[in-house]
């Protein structure tokens, strides 16, 4: 297991909360929904410790996420990731204003991990608390702007990791989510590390494929676009598969192979790069129009994918959409953004969530807060 | 006598959560014995109802989170998904509260709740010697039973643990369990595990110096290594 302290500001910090004049709530989170433990605190919008820890070289041997082994990791990295955060942040137990946890969607056993630790440290220091959906978390991270500017809504979201694929119509980030679409099969992220084994290259796949990609020639083989022939578009207008895709792959590769011919690793893994990017980009951008929305946010672990982001820029600049982009150690899975989500519900006043919420694996997003 | 680290000598009020089977809470008094016990015998609502037990349980005591000397947290065996609620729960509450959290094993508590009745004592009483032979076994799910097996009770009124815990089926417990085949054994479908019998041993083990159990789970079993398909799509 290996942890990390994910610096909550690259250039010198977060701006002091006096310096922003909104001091806010005082703001704990808690995720567990996929394989990082994360604790983040946040006053307001402002971000004061985001605190990771990762059981993901665990799972490389598996090639993928085991359940199970996320389950056990967060429950032993837990306590250390509250006392870090806490030390990060310079705040006691006490001082809390509330305390919000990641209720689903994700892993079950995972999830649970983190539903009993909010609860039970909830109890034992006599502070509110807020079941937040972990999708419009990914959200919610936005808030913690360095350059102090304002979430500007409505926006539509791209959220995409190992875990989800998700388009989202985002008109107010407490109580007016609307999912547009999500994959049907894989996760853009597993297509990732599925394509990053066939290629013999290790989990997981996303940097390896962007690595090797950066020689290669995006234009070199042209792979299916999923869902987006006018047939599939009637039903599935924002939706998206990878499963498709990945074999297609997996024949090209393997026809190439039984002819005895070397496989182009760098053009492979450019064009597959180039054909999920393309179908992201194409279908946010489309719902960007549909809707008459001019911002997209990007969220996720994907976020990190150097073609994803450049493609993300040149289309939204041609489109004249403004694109907003969290820092990498906010766009994958964190504490930090369930702590801004649940600073907005308290700030807007919301009631905390009942004790019995359970942990729900596939919470919809119109569920922003379990109550 | 042992302390509990910053603990006061003349206060010794522990929070006990097991979810190694159901989900079961108690707060208990070394002199004062059961304040509360709450549990629900659902074996599946681990996350749902932790919080609720644990609120129910402290209000019926009457302990605010600030008198705890202690929490007791039951290490198992037990399903995996359900035992790692409780053990979650009671840590973040030692933490959240400021007080240790002490691992006792879910058998252990078994053990000593029926060897107790059987030397005809009350959980909550101080006790003394047991010659009685136990083996335990609780339901570890996909068709195994995890079992232990007991010699009785010492001086202290501790159980005596002779062998165990391990998993294994049904059919192979008299093979698994040897010398103590013969022992009686407690019914896997009927077997809960109280929160006030593992409190009040956590009270006894303290107070006779004895040492805790590994914080660790008692998984008694490897993960299953097949990656996720990822959660399922989220329906509208
Ligand atoms: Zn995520």
């Amino acid at each position: 297991m290996t942890a990390t302290t994910a610096s909550p500001a690259p250039s010198g910090g977060p701006a002091p909360a006096s310096a922003r004049g909104d001091a806010g709530p005082l703001v704990l989170g808690i995720e567990t929904s996929c394989d990082e433990t994360g604790v983040g605190i946040v006053r307001g919008t402002t971000l004061l410790a985001n605190v990771i820890s990762s059981s993901m070289d665990e799972h490389a041997r598996y090639g993928g996420v085991v359940p199970e082994v996320a389950a056990r990791a967060h429950l032993e990295a837990m306590e250390p990731a509250l006392r870090a955060a806490l030390a990060e942040a310079d705040v006691t137990l006490d001082q809390l204003d509330a305390i919000a946890v990641t209720s689903g969607p994700g892993l079950a056993g995972a999830l649970m991990v983190g539903v009993g630790a909010a609860k039970a440290l909830a109890l034992a220091t006599g502070t509110p608390l807020y079941a937040v959906n972990h999708l419009v978390g990914h959200v919610g991270a936005d808030v913690l702007r360095e350059d102090g500017s304002d979430l500007e809504l409505p926006t539509i979201a791209l959220l995409v990791s190992g875990g989800h694929t998700s388009l989202l119509h985002v008109r107010d980030l407490v109580d007016d989510v609307e999912l547009l679409g999500e994959t049907i099969d894989d996760a853009a992220g597993e297509a990732f590390d599925k394509v990053a084994r066939l290629l013999g290259l290790p989990y997981p796949g996303g940097p390896q494929i962007d690595r090797v990609a950066a020689g290669g020639d995006p234009a070199a083989i042209r792979f299916p676009r999923g869902l987006t022939l006018p047939k599939d578009l009637v039903r599935h207008r924002y939706d998206f598969s990878f499963s498709g895709l990945k074999t297609a792959v997996a024949r090209w590769v393997e026809r190439r192979r039984d002819e005895g011919l070397e496989v182009p690793v760098a053009d492979v893994a450019a064009s597959f790069r180039e054909a999920v990017a393309d179908v992201l980009l194409t279908k946010a951008l489309a719902a960007c129009a549909d809707r008459g929305v001019p911002r997209l946010l990007l969220g996720g672990g994907v976020v990190a994918n150097a073609r994803v982001r450049a493609l993300a820029a040149e289309r939204c600049a041609a489109a004249g959409v403004e694109l907003r982009v969290p820092p990498l150690s906010l766009c994958t899975d964190n504490g930090a953004m369930i702590a801004a989500l649940g600073a907005q519900l308290v700030a807007r006043g919301h009631a905390p969530s009942p004790l019995d919420f359970g942990a729900d694996s596939t919470l919809p997003v119109t569920v922003v807060q379990a109550v | 006598m042992g302390r509990l680290p910053g603990t006061a000598y003349d206060r010794c009020v522990i929070l006990a959560i097991d979810t190694s089977a159901g989900s079961a809470v108690a707060v208990v008094d070394r002199d004062g014995g059961v304040l509360a016990e709450c549990a629900v015998a659902d074996t599946r609502r681990h996350a749902e109802v932790i919080g609720t037990l644990i609120d129910e349980a402290l209000r019926v005591a009457g302990v605010a989170p600030s008198r705890l000397s202690a929490v007791a947290a039951g290490v198992g065996p037990g399903p995996f998904t359900g035992l790692r609620v409780g053990i979650v729960a009671a840590r973040a509450f030692a933490f959240g509260a400021g007080v240790p959290c002490l691992a006792v094993g879910s058998h252990d508590a078994v053990a000593f709740e029926r060897l107790s009745a059987e030397a005809g004592r009350d959980v909550a009483e101080a006790g003394g010697r047991l010659d009685a032979p136990l083996v335990v076994v609780t339901d570890a799910r996909r068709r195994e039973v995890a079992w232990s097996a007991w010699a009785g009770l010492d001086d202290d009124g501790l159980p005596v643990l002779l062998d165990g815990p391990a998993l294994v089926r049904p059919a192979g417990l008299d093979d698994a369990t040897g010398a103590s085949s013969g022992s009686p054994r407690t019914d896997p479908d009927a077997t809960v595990v109280s929160a006030a019998a593992l409190g009040m041993l956590a009270e006894r083990l303290f107070e006779h110096g004895r040492a805790f159990a590994a914080p660790e789970p008692l998984y008694l079993r490897e993960p299953d290594v097949t990656p996720s398909a990822g959660p399922k799509p989220v329906g509208r």
